[in-house]
């Protein structure tokens, strides 16, 4: 399993939410991978999740990806929550 | 790391500012004066926030303006602005500590990004950072967390 964290730039949030993705992953024993990367190339990015900030995701649904947006990017409590939603649970 | 680049002249406190757009030019300034980057920089940040959204705000209350290296950045610096009372961005969105992040290339700044990431995944840490009214206060909780 593929996980893209997307941010505007792709050079700092996006880096920070992805080790937190990571250590969520982790303590919730998740197999998969987990990278960053700016808007305009998760636009042509494969993942089968995309994760990051509300206006962010607003911006890369059309529809058919599987998008899970965060408010508090370092929660650890949220992230853990979207994952187990999204993806464990597969809502 | 952190407090190697946030020295006392990078820190600055105001009561309030009168939006986003200020509060972000007021955080920048020290940057700009110390020629760490451009004018340029300041108004891509700003730029950046009207395309994409306030994703800029990580933690309620805590923004990280950027842009990219190449939107005018001459040297890898942060500054840090705090306000007595939060800037709205939106209906959503607000924030009282503005660390304004200049990077050179996408690498180089990381490993201040994961002190920073590890000082803001504790949200006691924000509360703190926002009620700071002093450059000693904000050392305090940076050396704190490099410990």
């Amino acid at each position: 399993m593929k996980i893209l964290v997307v941010c505007g730039n792709g050079l700092g949030s996006s880096f920070m939410m992805s080790m937190n993705v990571q250590k969520a992953m982790k303590e919730l024993n998740m197999e998969g991978t987990c990278s960053h990367t700016d808007l305009a190339s998760a636009k042509t990015e494969n993942a089968d999740y995309y994760i990051g900030a509300p206006e962010i995701m607003d911006q890369l649904n059309d529809g058919n990806r599987k998008i899970i947006s965060l408010v508090n990017m370092f929660s650890m409590d949220e992230i853990k929550k979207a994952l187990t939603t999204h993806v464990l649970e597969g809502r | 790391m952190l407090s190697e680049y946030l020295t006392s002249e990078m820190i600055s406190f105001k009561e309030s500012a009168e939006n986003w757009e200020e509060a972000i030019k007021i955080a920048s300034q020290p940057l700009l004066e110390q020629q760490f980057i451009e004018k340029e920089y300041i108004d891509t940040m700003i730029s950046n926030v009207k395309e994409f959204g306030p994703y800029i705000v990580m933690v309620p209350g805590f923004a990280m303006p950027h842009a990219r290296p190449e939107n005018g950045v001459n040297k890898l610096g942060v500054s840090l602005l705090i306000l007595g009372k939060e800037t709205l961005f939106n209906d959503e969105k607000a924030a009282s500590v503005f660390l304004v992040l200049a990077a050179t290339d996408p690498e180089s700044h990381l490993a201040l990004l994961s002190e920073l990431s590890s000082l803001l995944s504790n949200e006691e840490n924000v509360a703190r950072l926002a009620a700071a009214r002093s450059e000693s206060e904000v050392f305090t909780i940076l050396k704190e967390e490099s410990k």
